[in-house]
């Protein structure tokens, strides 16, 4: 069962890769969130109650609804237009994606170590690759805001797969994920949004060195 | 003693940022500024000693921690007279100060972890005050700034989790869990190769983020630039050595391993193409600020040189990492001057400073000499020992084309300065330049003199706490 989550979460990151509307992108990571709830549940089955309990509210809360929510939210209230506007035509994306999850699947099948789970290694690891390309390959900030909170759900996965032994790394990486979403879009997405009107990437390269 | 140093500075960031009122404000951070040499002076003590269980007081953290109170005590003085005389309104004064008190806090934290996750915890806390300071100013550029060195900061902190996380399935063999630094060197014959291997790759990467080299360096050049230079001296020498020693633990424990001659190579790697990237924006560059980041970049690569050169190349990235911290410090708080005279960053519109203010124009150009390591700056020891280190490894290319971009490096620098020191700017209305204090120029002077003394003449005890902080590499 954790093994179709984590297939169904590697199929998100194709479907990210072909969406046009920002909102399709929203409606993702809120899925993601949905997936990883589940995946925690069944995965961390040796750690404490008390912390499963707070790892779970975190993923349904926090990934699966307030951000996605909040989004949804900054995209109303600064007029964000609907399109994604790639650098790169879908189909292409849709190449590149397929390659770094066919390159991971190569890199983990040469990995000859028992003690790790592989699907976990490779949906975090293409899940990290991607969200990278999302970034380069995106005109919107909000989009690189996205891509992002993807590549920290990949993350996620990762701290999942070592999570029954070190809980300790489940919590950082939950700490990670509040820090970093308070910072980036509870302040700064306000803020550019505030600032800049229309938020595009193109409008944030006035530092220049003389 | 670390945890009443902790609630304290951290009730001290809360009761600043809570309070408007101007003059508990400035009690309240000279309160802070004796709980931070307090804790400096009894962490000297307690040598060795372990605190919370975290925080050990070993001689790198210790050299590292007074090089960081020496310097954020003027920093705290010279953003005191920054925010006084901007006529700040209270709230930006009150987030200003809380930041400082939390950025100064957060790194003194980190140099003392001996716990890998502990430190990652305290380089999250220094983004986040980080990101007040640069923006302060509260404008487009500003904001800009902020926006890049949270987002590539953002990353580089998930990267360095990655890291550990690959570092604790290396581990997982090995029966413990326990991601201290003892822990790991105790156990580094029995750490699975590949996975360490990553871990290196993603902690390096992270780290570099903080400690300014190629490729996550952009981030720190414009939060250098919009942080007001108080705040830039802070983040251009304590945060940097701050990311030097999340690499340099971990390092540690790589050299133990079969895998040292490969993290070498990696780190040659990223600190060459550091300093040619230094090389070619100083040859462009005309924001004052921005030329003072890219030095501090063509710096941390040479240290890193030192490092992956190895003998005495350690002592000496370690010794020139205190050095830099003081120079490049020194220099930040004149640019403060430089900007009152001028009003103006950009090259082309400042000129010939010794007529306006020849105090600090004396200490530009000390701190020129001293930043470029030309002798006596006790920089030119240690930039001497890490091409010793260099030479004796029989890295002579390396070596050749190091020397080659530094000798450019120097030239646009030199160029620059001069500029500024001489040349007299056409149509320059000199009738409002206020008259600068000579004595604000004092801690410079005293923070230069200090790198002069320590690398010419260095104390006992402090060349045998740098050996110590080495010698675990000495294989």
């Amino acid at each position: 069962m954790i093994d179709v989550l984590l297939i169904v979460f590697i199929i998100t990151l194709l479907y990210v890769s072909i969406a046009n509307r920002i909102i399709t992108y929203v409606k993702v990571l809120a899925l993601q969130g949905f997936i990883l709830f589940g995946v925690t549940y069944m995965q961390l089955q040796e750690i404490n109650t008390l912390n499963l309990v707070l790892i779970l509210l975190e993923t349904i809360v926090f990934k699966a609804i307030a951000v996605p929510l909040f989004l949804d939210h900054l995209i109303k209230r600064n007029n964000i237009t609907r399109e994604a506007e790639p650098y790169i035509p879908n189909f292409l994306s849709l190449v590149i994606t397929t390659i770094i999850i066919v390159v991971t699947i190569l890199l983990a099948n040469s990995v000859k170590d028992e003690n790790l789970d592989k699907i976990f290694f490779i949906v975090a690891l293409s899940t990290l690759f991607t969200g990278l390309y999302f970034i380069a390959s995106r005109k919107k900030i909000i989009t690189h805001v996205m891509g992002y909170l993807i590549i920290e759900n990949g993350v996620f996965v990762l701290s999942l797969a070592v999570g029954n032994e070190m809980p300790m790394l489940v919590n950082l990486g939950i700490m990670l994920d509040i820090f970093a979403s308070v910072l980036i879009l509870g302040i700064f997405l306000n803020k550019i949004g505030d600032v800049f009107k229309d938020v595009d990437v193109d409008q944030l390269s006035n530092l220049k060195d003389y | 003693m670390t945890g009443i140093y902790l609630a304290g500075a951290i009730l001290i960031v809360i009761l600043i940022f809570a309070n408007r009122n101007k003059i508990i404000n400035n009690v309240l951070l000279i309160l802070f500024g004796l709980l931070q040499s307090v804790f400096t002076i009894y962490q000297c003590s307690n040598y060795k000693g372990t605190d919370l269980g975290y925080f050990t007081s070993d001689s790198l953290g210790i050299l590292f921690l007074i090089t960081l109170t020496v310097v954020s005590l003027p920093a705290l003085f010279h953003s005191y007279l920054y925010i006084n005389r901007h006529d700040e309104s209270p709230q930006s004064r009150s987030v200003y100060f809380a930041a400082i008190v939390l950025l100064i806090t957060s790194i003194s934290a980190a140099y003392l972890a001996n716990h890998i996750a502990v430190v990652w915890i305290f380089t999250e806390l220094t983004t986040l005050s980080a990101s007040a300071l640069i923006y302060h100013h509260r404008n487009k550029l500003a904001l800009e700034g902020t926006w890049k060195y949270v987002f590539i900061c953002a990353i580089s902190i998930t990267f360095v989790f990655i890291g550990i996380l690959f570092l604790s399935l290396s581990l997982s063999g090995t029966g413990s869990s326990d991601l201290s630094y003892a822990n790991l060197m105790a156990k580094s014959d029995q750490l699975n190769p590949f996975w360490l291997r990553l871990a290196f790759l993603f902690i390096f990467t992270g780290f570099t983020a903080k400690l300014g080299l190629v490729p996550m360096y952009t981030a720190g050049v414009d939060a250098k630039d919009k942080a007001p230079a108080p705040a830039g001296a802070l983040l251009s020498s304590a945060l940097m050595n701050m990311g030097f020693i999340g690499i340099f633990r971990f390092y540690t424990v790589i050299a133990q391993t079969p895998l040292h001659h490969w993290a070498n190579i990696v780190i040659f790697v990223s600190a060459i193409l550091s300093i040619f990237v230094a090389t070619v924006y100083m040859t462009k560059v005309v924001n004052i600020k921005r030329m003072f980041a890219y030095s501090s970049i063509e710096h941390m690569g040479l240290v890193m040189l030192g490092i992956a050169a190895g003998g005495i190349g350690y002592y000496a990235a370690v010794l020139h990492l205190i050095l830099h911290a003081l120079v490049k410090s020194s220099l930040f708080f004149q640019f403060n001057q430089l900007y009152r005279v001028f009003q103006s960053k950009s090259v082309a519109y400042v000129g010939n400073y010794f007529k306006y203010n020849p105090t600090g124009a004396i200490v530009l150009l000390i701190a020129f000499i001293s930043a470029t390591a030309m002798p006596p700056s006790g920089l030119f020891v240690s930039e001497f020992l890490i091409f010793r280190a260099l030479f004796e490894g029989q890295y002579i290319f390396v070596l050749l084309l190091v020397l080659l971009l530094l000798t450019i490096i120097i030239w646009a620098f030199a160029k620059n300065i001069f500029k500024i020191l001489f040349t007299p700017v056409v149509g320059f209305d000199d009738s409002n330049v206020p008259q600068i204090n000579p004595w604000e120029s004092l801690t410079q002077y005293a923070l230069l003199l200090a790198a002069v003394w320590l690398g010419l003449n260095p104390p006992e005890i402090f060349v045998e706490l740098i050996r110590e902080s080495v010698i675990l590499l000495q294989i």
